[in-house]
């Protein structure tokens, strides 16, 4: 969700641009870290760990963590709080290492 | 190989005014910051900084970056290089650099390591659990991008950074259950924890959290009470619904870097951890290597500007630069940090710096 009212800032509106999350299709604002969008969507989840499969988030926000690695226009471990979202991302959710083609 | 008088890693607020005091002597600067803004964490910091006039107490963080930006821009001898990671430093002097996605080399005179700190973890059942977030990066969604972290919050940690968050957790219309503990006080300056108390938001000191609840996602925890041993009681055990936990229990500094290049460290609890030894010059064990801010050691943003400055003069100073009333400058800004970890608060500070200061008081 995002927010409508702040008592000392305000938000530009910016642009509203297109993009899939494991096939889904969202809006985001442009240049946004793409996990940002996701959170405005209600999507906490990215990723699952690649030995016990457990489910994993945002946690630093700064690209110094890893908790957020997802799968972005088919290259993994994509650090999604430090990428800026583009119009037509593919963005799908990450299970295990990934795989780099 | 690109060559630079000095390269400063890091765009927070100790390398902008590390890069502003370096412009001033003349040196070539190169300011390195691995994001695409510079600012660091000060981009985030709605709240009005105390200290003291000239680390403009009561202007907003979010303004000191603008001014501070707004001067570095005024210096030709000032590079900027946003999104640009540096990846290693070599004993020869050479640092490696990706910028932008590709591979660079460069041979600094001197190099400034203001690279800032991350976040501590806390040890607790399923403590992985998406919604589990950094106070910073609670800060960095609500506050930079204007998304909600999420819905009703419980806040670990009641130190300035933890209360700050709360109070700026409120202000985005998220509702904070509880700020939790496990110091027997409240850790923060009394006036950030009266503004959340006023508000009806629970301070529960002596307590923390055992497990987090959720399959997917956090939907609640459960909290202990702790004994003055800091041990757990049996039978404290409470839940408390939220769908976001947020870790507010220090940060640690991001030294990495000074570890590779081999500079002297020491493990100074009260500084955040591993911190570097230097002179009151900011100068480390290695004499082109100079550190400024949470690297050097956990403090306040008004003292790492402060740092920075210093650390900018001198590493200029050492290679042959100067500029009227440098030993004025300098004195005044070394008399500003001292005046900063004045008093109890920042006895803690103080005696953590007596133990890594190399050489005492010089000059």
């Amino acid at each position: 969700m995002r927010i409508e009212q702040h008592p000392i800032l305000t938000f530009p509106a910016g642009k509203m641009v297109k993009f899939t999350f494991d096939g889904k299709e969202l809006y985001g604002k442009e240049g946004e870290p793409i996990v940002a969008a996701l959170h405005a969507n209600g999507i906490k989840v990215i990723g699952h760990s690649h030995n016990k499969h457990r489910p994993r988030g945002l946690y630093c926000a700064i690209g110094n963590c890893s908790s957020c690695l997802a799968t972005v226009n088919g290259e993994p471990n994509v650090r999604t709080c430090i990428t800026p979202l583009c119009e037509g991302m593919v963005v799908t959710m990450q299970n295990g290492k990934g795989v780099i083609k | 190989m690109k060559r630079t008088d000095i390269a400063i890693i890091g765009g927070g607020p100790a390398g902008l005014c590390a890069s502003i005091a370096a412009a001033k002597m003349g040196a070539k600067v190169t300011l390195i910051e691995r994001n695409s803004t510079l600012g660091g964490q000060l981009v985030k910091q709605t709240h009005m900084f105390f200290g003291s006039q000239k680390q403009y107490a009561s202007t907003r963080g979010i303004d000191i970056c603008k001014i501070l930006d707004n001067e570095v821009n005024k210096y030709d001898n000032i590079e900027v290089l946003t999104n640009t990671t540096v990846l290693g430093m070599y004993e020869d002097g050479v640092i490696t650099l990706d910028c932008n996605g590709s591979y660079k080399k460069m041979l600094p005179s001197r190099i400034i390591v203001a690279t800032g700190a991350s976040e501590k973890y806390l040890p607790f059942a399923n403590n992985d659990l998406p919604g589990i977030y950094g106070a910073g990066a609670v800060q960095t969604l609500m506050n930079v991008y204007g998304v909600k972290p999420a819905d009703s919050v419980v806040m670990v940690g009641a130190g300035n950074i933890g209360l700050i968050v709360s109070y700026q957790l409120m202000q985005a219309g998220v509702s904070v259950n509880a700020i939790i503990d496990a110091a027997p006080s409240i850790g923060g300056y009394l006036v950030h924890a009266s503004k959340v108390a006023r508000l009806g938001v629970p301070i529960l000191t002596s307590t923390t959290v055992k497990s987090a609840h959720g399959k997917e996602y956090i939907t609640g925890i459960t909290t202990v009470k702790l004994d003055d041993k800091w041990q757990e009681i049996e039978g404290s055990e409470s839940y408390l619904p939220c769908d976001n936990l947020c870790i507010s229990v220090g940060l640690s500094p991001l030294a990495e870097l000074l570890w590779q290049i081999g500079c002297e460290m020491k493990y100074v609890p009260t500084l955040g951890g591993f911190v570097p030894t230097r002179d009151n010059h900011l100068k480390t064990s290695i004499d082109s290597v100079y550190v400024a801010g949470d690297v050097a050691g956990i403090e306040e943003a008004s003292s790492a500007m402060v740092e920075g400055s210093i650390a900018g003069l001198c590493a200029s100073r050492s290679i042959g630069l100067t500029m009227t009333d440098y030993d004025k400058v300098l004195a005044d800004y070394i008399e500003q940090s001292n005046s900063l970890r004045r008093g109890p608060v920042g006895d803690k500070i103080r005696q953590g710096l007596a133990q890594v200061e190399i050489g005492g008081q010089t000059k």
